[in-house]
């Protein structure tokens, strides 16, 4: 009886955990109810893990939704992933939102690519979108893509004119496909821009482990061991992630860090660290998902690859900080490099050089 | 009191065994649902309305069905390996890790194999199956030659396997970006090394399902119809006692950990071969802890665990409709945490209670011979 009783606290202990474990990510939730409209309910809207309020991806998704609902008077209803799901899951998250009538039906992050594929076959009334894939050619499907490599690349402008050390450095959330082009184009903007500059590159977990993104412990960890080898200008592009690193940044004096997809400086809750936050890799990940909505309301709906280049202010940098403003001859540098790249002149790669 | 021979009693006992058997889930199911009432209640929601959604639901979309019938499948391999474990008196935690590397590297090799699409198939299923097993059969080593409890080397076993994962799927080593896509994977099968599904309707089916079957009869008849299984189950009852009768309890821990190793291999494989045909990045997990709950509620039992299985995909699947209709989907997450605890005290319960009976009928029977013994020696 005792060695019953044992493995059954044990298996009860540890499923409890497991529980606990889903439970945090599984903050699923009809969040706002349908309003009146005549063209279906509204936009279905599915999270990528984090969901709204992650201060980051998710959340520009978020304001773009929002955006978009306000200005067409038109509903819409969010849900998040749970951890761990398969494709059927999402599947069915997707048919469900197609199935109630909401229309467009949006997955954000490349994780939907799949599902979102299967689902437009079986509704082809209505539009689909995916953000950051661009693999799916069903005709009611809109690739929502952003050239990353190239807002990054202003950053290692940045980097490179700024930096007295000759050091810099780059945190990747994640070893992913995507952040890879954070880091070829971050890269090739330093050499373009200054030779003899070193970029020092670490990625704070490996896939499958997403932690990466929502971890500000190993981004101050990983920052501060840059900052020892003398980096004095660190870009992460890592989420949650990049405000551990600035703030040891912060704690170290006289060194930069750059924020990454929204103006970070203006971030309430990076307000603590933001002096440090010289300027941001902005990527309009808000402006796509409101342009997709209105197309879909104006009748017609974008398909195929949509992509927001620095070109058409998908991507971009932002000047909210006063110390980056002073910096006309960096500014300027920056400017000259968004010109070529817009013109053609620059092609950035989108995978780093070994 | 009518006098029974010892066949009658027997029977009878057996009788009161199977009722008891079914008793505890059945309360431990009807507690759940009584305490999410409460909740629903206290909270100020309708408290029954939940469990109509939910079945209204899945009975009305055959999509849905199909989606709850999958995930049965993959569920009842995860109870079986943690199934075997329990037998032998061991706490296999580290299915999570064991099936998810097992399917890693089945769909490696499967992918780079050179050769014709079944053979392929069969490649996958019996790489996940030997990978599986030998990730369990390190912990197996280190507790019998040093002692080391399975559960804290199958945890640390999870963490390694994960970071193998990470690095096996990297672009320069085996993983494969398709075009404009972010996501990595171990390299796409060809359809002919797909495993064939079940047709339902406009659906699938996953066609694990048969061997799912074929597995949970196949544990049935080890575990009671063998000399193995019935070693297994004595020395996991009792290493001493075993011992003594001539069964090493050291080989049946090697033995156990390697089958629950094997069967954990099969987890990952109903999606691998039948849903996303290669391993990826964001590859289902979780499924070794859900194994876990669902073999404490089927009390390793073949079919036990079977209705476990089905009732977690219902409650997984079935929930999301509440989401729509002014619930948390939370409430299925609450309702399984719930089903959990209520099982282990409803089986603890249940199983003093009708000890204490047995004792009792077999004290009155034994009374009654002795008196009639006296009347006769009389």
């Amino acid at each position: 009886m005792r060695r019953v009783t044992k493995i059954v606290v044990s298996g009860v202990a540890t499923t409890a955990l497991a529980f606990a474990a889903t439970a945090c990510g599984n903050d699923s939730g009809d969040k706002s109810s349908s309003s009146s409209n005549s063209n279906g309910k509204g936009i279905g809207l599915a999270y990528d893990v984090g969901g709204r309020g992650d201060q980051s991806f998710n959340d520009a998704a978020a304001a773009g939704f929002d955006k978009a609902k306000k200005e067409f008077d038109i509903g819409g209803t969010e849900k998040e992933p749970k951890d761990g799901e398969s494709d059927a899951d999402k599947v069915q998250r997707l048919t469900e939102m197609a199935r109630q009538g909401y229309n467009p039906v949006i997955g954000v992050g490349f994780a939907y690519a799949k599902s979102i594929d299967e689902v437009a076959k079986k509704f082809p009334k209505t539009s689909f979108a995916v953000v950051d894939d661009s693999s799916l050619q069903t005709k009611n499907v809109a690739n929502l893509v952003f050239t990353e490599e190239q807002g990054s690349y202003l950053m290692g402008v940045v980097a490179a004119k700024t930096t007295k050390t000759d050091t810099v450095g780059f945190i990747g959330g994640v070893d992913t496909p995507l952040i890879k082009k954070f880091e070829a184009g971050f890269k090739q903007g330093v050499a373009d821009t200054n030779s003899d500059v070193t970029v020092l590159t670490e990625y704070i977990t490996q896939m499958p482990d997403f932690k990466g993104f929502a971890d500000p412990a190993g981004g101050k960890r990983i920052a501060s061991g840059m900052l020892s080898k003398k980096a004095d200008v660190i870009y992460p592009a890592a989420g949650g992630s990049g405000g551990g690193a600035f703030e040891a940044i912060k704690t170290k004096g006289d060194a930069w860090g750059l924020g990454v997809d929204s103006d970070q400086y203006k971030i309430p809750a990076l307000s603590g660290v933001k002096e440090v936050i010289l300027t941001s890799m902005l990527k309009n990940v808000e402006g796509s998902v409101y342009d997709f909505v209105k197309s879909v309301q104006d009748g017609k709906p974008q398909s195929g690859i949509v992509s927001a280049d620095l070109a058409q202010d998908g991507v971009g940098y932002s000047k909210s900080n006063p110390e980056f403003v002073k910096m006309t001859e960096t500014i300027a540098a920056v400017d000259e490099a968004k010109k070529k790249i817009a013109d053609g002149e620059i092609k950035v790669a989108t995978q780093p050089k070994k | 009191m009518t006098q029974q021979t010892p066949k009658e009693l027997k029977r009878e006992l057996l009788k009161e065994r199977v009722i008891l058997a079914t008793a505890a889930p059945v309360l431990a199911l009807a507690v759940a649902v009584a305490l999410t009432s409460v909740i629903l209640l206290a909270t100020g929601k309708n408290p029954f309305e939940p469990y109509s959604l939910m079945v209204n639901y899945v009975a009305e979309w055959p999509d849905v069905q199909v989606l709850v019938i999958n995930q049965t499948v993959t569920y009842y391999f995860a109870a079986l390996a943690v199934a075997i474990g329990f037998r032998m008196n061991l706490f296999n935690i580290g299915v999570e890790g064991q099936y998810r590397l097992g399917a890693c590297i089945g769909g490696i090799v499967g992918f780079n194999l050179p050769a014709p699409g079944v053979l392929k198939m069969i490649a996958v299923i019996v790489t996940a199956m030997v990978v599986g097993a030998l990730w369990a059969g390190i912990a197996a080593l280190l507790k019998v030659t040093r002692g080391v409890s399975e559960v804290i080397a199958t945890i640390m076993l999870n963490a390694i396997a994960a970071a193998i994962i990470g690095y096996l799927i990297q672009r320069d080593v085996f993983g494969h970006q398709p075009e404009g896509s972010n996501a990595i994977n171990t390299g796409e099968l060809p359809e002919s090394a797909w495993f064939p599904g079940i047709p339902y309707g406009d659906y699938e089916i996953y066609g694990f399902l048969v061997i799912a079957v074929l597995c949970g009869v196949g544990y049935w008849v080890m575990l009671n119809r063998t000399r193995f299984g019935f070693d297994l189950r004595a020395a996991g009852a009792s290493e001493s006692a075993a011992l003594a009768s001539g069964v090493s309890g050291r080989k049946m821990v090697v033995i156990a950990m390697l089958a629950s190793g094997a069967l954990a291999g099969l987890i990952g494989m109903p999606v691998l071969l039948g849903e996303s045909h290669t391993f990826m990045s964001d590859f289902p997990a979780g499924y070794g802890f859900t194994g876990i709950a669902i073999a404490l509620l089927g009390r390793n039992h073949p079919l036990g665990m079977a209705f476990g299985a089905l009732l977690w995909a219902f409650l997984d699947k079935a929930s999301t409709t509440l989401d729509d209709n002014g619930y948390e989907s939370e409430i299925s997450v609450i309702m399984q945490g719930i089903i959990v605890l209520a099982v282990v005290i409803a089986y603890e319960s249940v199983q003093r209670w009708g000890l204490k009976r047995q004792q009792q009928k077999v004290g009155a029977e034994l009374a009654a011979a002795a008196k009639k013994n006296e009347e006769v020696a009389l």
